[in-house]
């Protein structure tokens, strides 16, 4: 077992990676790399790397899970066996499971589901390699491939945690603050609705220390709303170079 | 699964939300009525059976003696499981637990755990080799909507009715001595769930408005009126300003459930 830190932010106010309390992780955002999906992103938050691919709308199988005024989006969590470092059960944990239904609950609020009548989307996100906030940086994934597989929405969702380490609130937990810090709270956003779409909590927080958690978090997703826009367009460009070049 | 019955109470629902009313006559803000009952269970360790309006839980503990997990030698463990029994629903299938059962135990667990009402370091008997596992089993018996506030109290009602054998240690060994003491409890949580229909927040949700509501949000809050725990659910979203709004509707319901429960 590692030694634990005593200290989560330094006298300067740095945090153990150097961060400032409001300073996000670096966030690398790539869509369209999965040949065989519809839509396709990956993401590289700090040192999570995950995977989305979305496929459909396409018929749902099975057919008694078909719903007759609207689409059925399924939704599969998932976490490598070797990405955290005592090795995973391949397995479906509970928080998997967990995981898969918040995940689905958040993104759904950004899709026209009544304009797909019978037809399912799946979206497989696996987690290749997991620090913390894991949860936060496959919502994010997982919105820019449903927006890849060409699925009209009504904004990116965008995804972002904040906790309280060593008595301050901070922006963005790896997993060791995470685990030490004294809470966490996961927020996932639409910034064009302005809309809270993801929410949870774990740990210990006053009503105003909350308050000031949710407003940094939100503060974070915007920032990576921006990231999230750019890997989106930087696919097409890339089509369009492609193209002219041809 | 909406048939035109359904429907036409969803949209009465609806309506009676538009004009800030309920169908069963309560106001936005009211809570059902509920009765708990402890120690129904003898054989169990501890337990408690909740009515909330027509929803039945019953949660039974059971304590056994087992291996810490290796980072926390020195603490026992809990852990939650819920069983959405088919008699309970005609929604409800056989089978092991699906993602509903699994987010129920998930959201009462990180009530209790994050308050940490259960003096884990207590449970320990032999550091690194012998603790008390508590396991909280809920069971519900019948689904009328909220089932996440209704466990979650039967469950903490569960842990504060529990008894523990008394024991001494003998060269490494337990020995387990006559008598009880009761499972030390540091907190208590009170768990509060709200719901949005059409841009309105309701309290404790009943089965029928469940159908019609969009999202919940529960919020679990400390003797102290801490927040330890929090979870949005459903399809739809909130507003920043819905979520303070549910997070002051949540935390007054909560104080006036703690008076109530005498927690």
């Amino acid at each position: 077992m590692n030694e634990k830190p005593k200290k989560l932010i330094n006298k300067k106010g740095l945090r153990l990676d150097g961060r400032k309390p409001d300073e996000l992780r670096p966030v690398k955002l790539k869509v369209g790399i999965l040949p065989n999906a519809d839509g396709s992103a990956y993401i590289e938050h700090g040192k999570n790397k995950i995977l989305a691919g979305a496929f459909g709308p396409r018929e749902m199988h099975p057919k008694h899970l078909q719903r007759a005024d609207r689409m059925v989006l399924r939704c599969r969590y998932h976490m490598a066996p070797f990405s955290v470092p005592e090795r995973k059960s391949p397995a479906p944990s509970r928080r998997e499971n967990e995981l898969s239904k918040v995940i689905r609950d958040a993104l759904l609020p950004s899709l026209f589901v009544e304009n797909y009548p019978r037809t399912g989307v799946d979206l497989y996100i696996e987690v290749l390699q997991a620090d913390g906030g894991t949860r936060c940086a496959s919502i994010t994934a997982a919105s820019l491939a449903l927006a890849d597989a060409g699925l009209p929405m009504r904004d990116l969702i965008v995804a972002c945690a904040a906790g309280k380490v060593d008595n301050k609130i901070a922006l963005d937990l790896m997993d060791t603050e995470d685990k030490i810090g004294a809470a966490d709270v996961p927020v996932a956003y639409m910034p064009n609705l302005n809309a809270v779409t993801l929410l949870q909590m774990d740990g210990k927080l006053s009503p105003k220390e909350f308050d000031e958690a949710i407003k940094m978090a939100i503060e974070g997703c915007k920032k990576i709303y921006d990231i999230q826009k750019e890997a989106l367009k930087t696919k097409y460009k890339i089509i369009e170079q492609e193209e002219v070049e041809e | 699964m909406s048939s035109l019955l359904t429907r036409v109470k969803l949209k009465q629902i609806e309506k009676a939300i538009e004009e800030e009313k309920r169908i069963d006559q309560r106001t936005l803000s009211d809570y059902r009525i509920f009765t708990i009952e402890q120690g129904v269970i003898q054989k169990a360790e501890g337990s408690a059976k909740i009515f909330l309006g027509k929803t039945e839980v019953l949660v039974g503990i059971k304590v056994e003696k087992g291996t810490p997990y290796p980072d926390t030698p020195n603490n026992g463990v809990m852990t939650v499981n819920a069983e959405l029994v088919p008699l309970a629903s005609s929604k409800f299938e056989p089978g092991p637990p699906g993602e509903q059962a699994i987010e129920l135990a998930r959201i009462v667990d990180r009530g209790i755990r994050e308050s940490e009402a259960i003096d884990t370091e207590k449970l320990c008997i032999v550091p690194g080799k012998q603790v008390f596992i508590v396991f909280v089993d809920i069971y519900v018996l019948n689904h009328d909507g909220n089932l996440i506030d209704a466990s979650a109290m039967a469950a903490v009602s569960a842990l504060m009715n529990t008894k523990m054998p008394n024991y001494e240690i003998v060269d490494d060994e337990i020995v387990i001595k006559q008598g009880y003491s009761p499972l030390p409890l540091k907190d208590h949580p009170v768990t509060v769930t709200i719901g949005k229909i059409n841009d309105k927040l309701i309290v404790d949700p009943g089965l029928e408005e469940e159908e019609v509501m969009d999202s919940r949000i529960s919020i679990a809050f400390t003797d102290d009126g801490r927040i330890c725990a929090m979870q949005k659910g459903g399809s739809g979203y909130f507003t920043t300003k819905q979520v303070s709004e549910a997070m002051k509707l949540a935390q007054s319901t909560a104080e006036t459930q703690r008076k109530k429960l005498k927690w």
